[in-house]
């Protein structure tokens, strides 16, 4: 039988090693700064799923919606044993909040009709652990968060959550969508041979924009169309396509998308991350001491 | 989709797990009394479970004006589709216009299951909730009373102020233990409304087999900020300084290894390469050397504090703010500053005030 498995992965900033050179002086993040990476705990989630896969079969597939330079994380994905990758990319998708993301996975998703799907816990850079939540309401599916340990039978499946101050286990129903925890496994290294492979896959805006390099700014656009689909196919038939899906392919409404689609503004932006170095002495005096807090209040750090 | 109710009221969802009230309603009656106030409408609290009904009078004596129960056996243990569908049916009914969750592991569960059936916006992990305006920076139209939602994001390396300008209910969830708790007046009079439960024909879609929970004790690696304490606190009666100044700013309480290992504190404070690693946004040492065993578990914090009485101290050495002086003095200074000196005001002093 086997079970088919989407999971979804999303490219993020390494917040972990911001310093203050990350951040530009009207307290914005300069990402550029920031290495890029697998979010954390969606390797978790690309792990369990293919755990499900090496004990009862079918299939895994990985969606992000991000940039083009989000296929990085894709050929992550493949070198570690994923099936299929699909990047879902499109401007009309930018400046989306958690609803308008969750929305657009859900039609990108449902395209697929997976018994499961896995998402992380929480993207380090928006940090709101919304996304799975909401998507698996938007597709219909039994929601179990914060899962540490999955056995599945037929429909069912047995799910170990970690509920904060404790652990609870569950019977869920499928079709089903988890969260999953970093503590609920380590994703498995890349085979050599995978990694060697694996890094020649590329999605059709990489191409096209590889083709533009390599043909100059003199090639006709017949030429670049040609060269293009010329290697797309190639790609294709050795199977190293990352499917690339815009809104339209997967028929979401527009007005539900990107930012006319979100209903939160982010108003304002404040750095609490100090440049490096920075040290500054207090007075142990009163009035010293009040002035230290009157900064720390005015830059939210406390109250 | 312009469709703000400005009389609608502030809805809290009362968490409660197993017939006992969690913390964090109360915590957020006390912010959500403040907010109502503000913008003149009623604060009311939802209520979800089997045999709940007698926790309202509490929610009522913590500012509740009405409390909305929603009790049924089905309702027992708490499910994401069936308190999903109570609650987004109070909310499609009252049409409040904000409701707020605790950013609990149930509150981050339930409270974006109901924001995307109700298609509104959810803010998540809030530290401040204040009224203010906002001016729609393309259209340059300004909107007044709007929730501005406070939240730290980016690992916690920046603080984002977050609206919900023209799609109502405000959703948000709101950190557990960064809102006062106001203590109870018994005296306090509020309503006690049933809510509709339509659950017939719904099949649930989880059986829970167990739930294993253990009292809570410190949670070090949620705490936005850390009062640590070390040898130099100098004797376990003495660490009531540590937890006073974690008091006043809803902070948790952490210690060196040397503190635990003098009997000060239980081993489960111990921050460092054998206890516990933390990135709070504001870390406290307190009569600590710095050792790199200790650094190695905190120095990942987005602002350090040293107070040392020695100046050579290895803290200095990755602070960012330092005191050189006795704890015993300092202290007591900083916890005075915090509780509202001239030059902090109001918003401060509510925040900071020890919980009741
Ligand atoms: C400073 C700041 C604050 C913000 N605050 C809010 C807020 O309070 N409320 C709000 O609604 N939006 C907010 N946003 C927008 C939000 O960050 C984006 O909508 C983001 O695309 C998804 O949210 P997240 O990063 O929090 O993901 P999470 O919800 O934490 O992600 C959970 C999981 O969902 C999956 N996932 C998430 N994004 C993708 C993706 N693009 N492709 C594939 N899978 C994905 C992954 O499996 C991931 O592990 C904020 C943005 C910024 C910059
Ligand atoms: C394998 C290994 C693992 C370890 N793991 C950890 C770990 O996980 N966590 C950990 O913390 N340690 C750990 N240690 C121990 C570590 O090496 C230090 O011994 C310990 O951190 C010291 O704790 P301290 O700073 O509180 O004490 P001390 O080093 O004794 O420092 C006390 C400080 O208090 C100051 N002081 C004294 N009186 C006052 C006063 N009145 N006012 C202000 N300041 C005052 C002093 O100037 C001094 O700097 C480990 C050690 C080993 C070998």
């Amino acid at each position: 039988m086997g079970y088919t498995s989407v999971v979804c992965v999303k490219q993020v900033p390494d917040t972990k090693r911001i310093t203050g050179n990350a951040m530009r002086e009207d307290g914005t993040v300069n990402r550029a700064a920031l290495p890029a990476i697998f979010n954390p705990e969606d390797r978790n989630a690309l792990e369990a799923a293919l755990r499900v896969r090496d004990e009862h079969g079918g299939t895994v597939t990985v969606v992000t919606m991000g940039l083009p330079s989000a296929c990085d994380v894709l050929r992550e994905a493949l070198e570690r044993g994923a099936d299929r990758c699909i990047l879902i990319t499109d401007r009309r998708a930018a400046a989306s909040d958690t609803l308008a993301t969750s929305y657009i996975l859900s039609c990108a998703v449902g395209k697929l009709k997976p018994d499961l799907v896995f998402c992380g816990r929480q993207a380090i850079d928006g940090d709101t652990a919304q996304v799975g939540p909401q998507l698996a309401e938007k597709l219909g599916f039994t929601l179990m968060t914060y899962m540490e340990e999955l056995a599945l039978e037929g429909r069912e499946a047995r799910v170990t959550r970690n509920i904060g101050n404790g652990r609870e286990t569950a019977l869920a129903r499928l079709p089903a969508l988890f969260t999953v925890m970093e503590s609920a496994n380590e994703m498995r290294p890349a085979a050599m041979r995978k990694i060697m492979k694996f890094k020649k896959a590329r999605a059709p805006m990489e191409i096209a924009n590889s083709v533009k390099t390599a043909l100059g700014v003199s090639a006709t656009p017949e030429a670049l169309a040609a060269e293009t689909s010329r290697r797309t196919e190639e790609l294709a038939a050795r199977g190293l396509l990352i499917d690339q899906w815009n809104l339209d392919d997967i028929g979401a409404r527009l007005e539900w998308c990107g930012g006319a689609g979100s209903p939160t503004r982010v108003n304002r932006v404040q750095s609490v991350v100090l440049a490096g170095g920075d040290y500054r002495e207090f007075e142990p005096t009163q009035a010293s001491i009040g002035q230290l807090v009157a900064e720390l209040v005015q830059d939210h750090t406390i109250g | 989709m312009e469709d703000l109710n400005r009389k609608g009221e502030i809805l809290i969802f009362a968490e409660q797990d197993n017939g006992v009230l969690s913390e964090v309603p109360l915590e957020l009656l006390s912010k959500g009394r403040e907010l109502a106030d503000t913008l003149k409408v009623p604060l009311a609290c939802v209520l979800v479970g089997d045999k709940v009904g007698g926790l309202a009078r509490k929610l009522i004596q913590h500012g509740a004006d009405t409390v909305y129960v929603a009790d049924d056996p089905r309702l027992k243990d708490y499910q994401t589709a069936s308190y999903a569908r109570v609650v987004g049916d109070l909310i499609t009914e009252r049409r409040p216009q904000i409701c707020i969750f605790g950013a609990t592991p149930m509150g981050r569960d339930l409270a974006p299951t109901v924001a995307s059936a109700q298609r509104c916006g959810l803010t998540a992990d809030c530290t401040d909730l204040q009224i203010g305006n906002y001016t729609d920076p393309a259209t340059k139209e300004e909107q007044t009373s709007l929730l501005l939602q406070i939240r730290p994001a980016f690992g916690g390396n920046i603080i984002a102020t977050i609206v919900n300008p023209y799609n109502w209910p405000q959703m948000a969830t709101v950190r557990e233990g960064v809102m006062r708790m106001s203590s109870a007046d018994t005296g306090r009079q509020g309503r006690v409304v049933e809510a509709a439960v339509n659950l017939d024909g719904m099949e649930l879609p989880v059986r829970v087999l167990s739930r294993v929970t253990r009292a809570r004790t410190v949670n070090l690696k949620a705490a936005r900020i850390i009062v640590a304490g070390g040898a130099g606190v100098g004797s376990r009666e003495n660490f009531q300084l540590i937890r006073d100044l974690a008091g006043v700013l809803g902070a948790a309480v952490g210690a060196s290894r040397a503190a635990v290992d003098l009997g000060f504190i239980a081993n489960d404070h111990q921050v460092g390469q054998t206890g516990t690693t933390v990135r709070p946004a504001l870390y406290i040492a307190c009569g600590i050397s710095g050792a790199v065993q200790h650094c190695a578990g905190m120095q990942e914090s987005a602002k350090i504090l040293a107070i040392n009485s020695d100046r050579d101290a290895p803290i200095f050495g990755i602070a960012h703010y330092g005191i050189v002086g006795d704890l015993n003095e300092v202290l007591p200074m900083l916890i005075k500053a915090i509780r509202g000196g001239a030059s902090i005001g109001q918003a401060v002093a509510q925040h900071a005030e020890p919980k009741a």
